[in-house]
């Protein structure tokens, strides 16, 4: 069975159609890339996968480890293993890292009948944690996000990946705008956490983080369908030659990857 | 003992006005030494000549106090007994701090803890400092918050018996916080209780007053209090004020600061009792180089009411001051906050930052905050930020994403807005047992 399985999704916000009808089969142990324009849906894919309440799904259906996804609230999502790497992660300020991981982590547990781990047995597994994503401890005592540069916040959603583990991690852009070593933390880090019972699908726009990060399968989302699936041969021919022949329509050459 | 007793023409006392005015015009009142009563006087006539404020006046205008003048109010009557027990859920810190119980607006020796205090500071009750003469009381009383200020600050002057006094001298330094607890039991059902605070320190002393307000019987009373606070050069004092009065009571304040050069006050308050509470807190920088912090946190339902009403004279150069405050609304409670920044002429290089911020958990609930800076001279530093606004969605959904859902989440950041201002009490064990009262508060509001 497919850890995650999209079929015809068809999503809008505020009435305007953004995604017209997406599938999409990911199984435990895969690590699927999707790129495309910007505008093509796959923030607003992500999204609707995470849970946002904006946008509205109109046709189609999402199923995660057999269940309707569509069907919880974002927090039942992340409960059940989903976790969204946001292209723009949110500030809390007023709340410490520590603070905010720790319910997080605690917060999953109890909604899986576990008991939570106290401040001390958790202060040992994050500092286990940090060491995925090179930090030292100072980093938790301050708030969430807020005053941390772009390529912090982006390490910071790694390390909330790190703990949290979860089974589905839809990464968006984590690698926009990150220098090479702390893509290649990054990308260390996604590549520590893998197992085989969990799935990963990387939303980029580089070639680049792919080279570090294997895929099984690259997807192109454009006018908020996917276009083209392929291996990861088709990343490197959209390095070379944009996404200009698989978006306008007639001009999609036959037998390409 | 009407009103024909005392010398006010009746056709001055406003009717509204008119059980609180019979009331100070009591005889004892008239009793002790010539000052004091020239002082009650003095609060009297005022008192009878403005009476209860209507929304008219710009500086009451969202705060409908004009109920009060349809009661008819007593003294207080026989008080409840009240034991050891019943108050220590409202104490702070250690067993070993000074603390004053005044019950019913008198002071109870009993249930009080008044050591020796170090350095020949005093601390007890300020009837007993009329009593004794101390000199201190007769200079400063009703010189800082003179009852020409606010009307019932004139009323609480009429109503003079007792409250706390508070004396340190040059350089003496306490170390721990003192405790001034005023309690309200069903013997006040009907009463105005009118406490009065003294709090002077000499130049260089130090010193943090712990000041709250509470009920052991949900009646209706009115607390109408008034405390003066004066700073000699470079003292240092904090004032921490806990307002957790009984639904159905009023509570008005007004306190008055008056800092000397090189002086350092900072003011904690916290509103979350009363059907309807205001406070007015002024400070008075008379000096170069002063540093008033002022912090404030309201945490409202129901349709409570409170008000916060503050005033910084800068009228010296140098001078800095930095105000917070800061409130958490649900259901149909409302909120006003006016916070006033005059800068004189000669108050050159003042550095005056001032914020208001609210976060609203209901559609009906509702805030006014107007900053009203009045700056006379050129070369200052102010700034002024209001906002009113609801919980961030893209926050709440951001913490849904990890797992953390509903009120978990609404309750960890309506917590990371109230702990900012919360952080700044400078007394750790006072800021611990705060976060206390401020966490069961905030769980009761999202309730
Ligand atoms: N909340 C929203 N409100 C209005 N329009 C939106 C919203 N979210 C997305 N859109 C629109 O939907 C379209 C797709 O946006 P989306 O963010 O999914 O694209 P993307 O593929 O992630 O782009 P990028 O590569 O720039 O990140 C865009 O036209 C965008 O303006
Ligand atoms: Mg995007």
């Amino acid at each position: 069975m497919s850890l995650l399985q999209v079929t015809n999704l068809h999503a809008s916000v505020d009435e305007k159609p953004i995604l017209n009808g997406v599938s999409l089969t990911v199984n435990a142990g895969e690590v699927h890339a999707i790129m495309g324009p910007n505008g093509s849906g796959k923030s607003t894919l992500a999204q609707v996968i995470a849970g946002h309440p904006a946008y509205e799904v109109t046709a189609g259906s999402v199923t995660f480890d057999g269940k309707d996804l569509l069907d919880m609230e974002a927090e039942e999502r992340a409960w059940a293993g989903v976790f969204l790497a946001f292209q723009y992660p949110v500030e809390i300020p007023g709340v410490t890292n520590a603070y905010f991981l720790r319910t997080a982590y605690n917060e999953i547990r109890k909604a899986r009948g576990l008991d939570e781990l106290d401040p001390i047995d958790f202060y040992d597994l994050l500092e286990e944690k940090l060491k995925v994503v090179a930090w030292g401890p100072e980093v938790m005592e301050r708030a969430v996000n807020f005053g941390f540069s772009g390529g912090e916040k982006k390490r910071n959603e790694i390390l909330q990946m790190a703990v949290l583990e979860p089974r589905l991690a839809v990464l968006d852009e984590t690698d926009s705008g990150l220098d090479i070593d702390a893509l290649r933390i990054v990308a260390d880090g996604v590549n520590a956490l893998k197992r085989p019972d969990s799935a990963t699908v990387l939303v980029t726009h580089y070639q680049r983080l792919l080279d570090y990060i294997i895929p099984d399968v690259v997807h192109v989302l454009a006018g908020g369908k996917i276009v083209r699936s392929g291996d990861r041969s088709l990343a490197l021919e959209l390095e070379k030659r944009g996404y200009e022949w698989l978006t306008s329509g007639a001009a999609v050459p036959a037998g390409v990857s | 003992m009407g009103v024909a007793a005392h010398p006010v023409a009746p056709g001055e006392s406003r009717g509204v006005a008119g059980s609180l005015v019979e009331l100070a015009a009591s005889p004892e009142f008239a009793t002790g030494p010539d000052w004091l009563v020239a002082l009650r006087r003095a609060g009297l006539d005022r008192f009878a000549e403005v009476g209860i404020p209507t929304s008219k006046n710009e500086e009451w205008r969202f705060t409908p106090v004009g109920p009060i003048g349809t009661v008819d109010w007593k003294a207080a009557g026989e008080s409840e007994v009240v034991r050891p027990e019943d108050i220590a859920p409202y104490l702070f810190g250690h067993r070993d701090w000074p603390l004053l119980v005044i019950v019913d607006g008198v002071v109870d020796k009993s249930l009080s803890s008044l050591q020796l205090m170090p350095g020949g500071a005093t601390f007890g009750s300020l009837a007993g400092a009329i009593a004794a003469g101390r000199p201190e009381v007769e200079a400063h009383l009703g010189r800082h918050a003179s009852p020409d200020i606010t009307p019932f600050g004139a009323l609480n002057a009429a109503l003079i018996a007792d409250g706390a006094f508070l004396h340190v001298p040059a350089d003496v330094v306490l170390t721990t916080p003192v405790q001034v607890l005023h309690v309200v039991t069903r013997g006040a059902h009907d009463a105005v209780v009118a406490p009065r605070v003294l709090a002077v320190l000499e130049r260089g002393a130090r010193a943090s007053i712990i000041e709250s307000f509470v009920t052991l019987a949900d009646t209706r009373y009115f607390t109408n209090t008034c405390s003066e606070s004066v700073l000699g050069a470079n003292a240092w004092l904090e004032h921490v004020r806990v307002q957790r009065e009984g639904s159905k009571a009023w509570h008005i304040g007004l306190s008055r600061v008056d800092q000397d050069r090189d002086s350092h006050y900072r003011s904690f308050t916290l509103n979350m009792g009363g059907k309807l509470a205001r406070h007015d807190l002024h400070t008075r920088l008379n000096a170069p180089n002063i540093e008033t912090l002022l912090y404030g946190l309201y945490l409202t339902k129901g349709e409570q009411l409170v008000d916060n009403h503050t005033t910084i004279f800068h009228d010296q150069p140098n001078c800095n001051s930095w105000e917070v405050y800061k409130g958490v609304l649900a259901e149909k409670s409302r909120a006003v906050f006016n916070g006033k920044v005059l800068v004189q002429p000669e108050a050159q290089k003042t550095d005056a930052k001032q914020t208001n911020r609210n976060l609203l958990l209901s559609d009906d609930a509702k805030v006014n905050t107007k900053p009203q800076l009045e700056i006379f001279a050129d070369d200052v530093k102010c700034t002024h930020g209001a906002t009113i606004g609801k919980l961030d969605e893209h926050q709440r959904y951001y913490m849904a994403t990890r797992g953390i859902g509903g009120k978990t989440a609404q309750a960890l950041l309506i917590w990371a807005f109230a702990a900012e201002v919360l952080m700044e009490v400078s007394v750790a064990p006072v800021r611990e047992a705060l976060e206390g009262v401020v966490r069961r508060q905030l769980d009761a509001l999202i309730a």
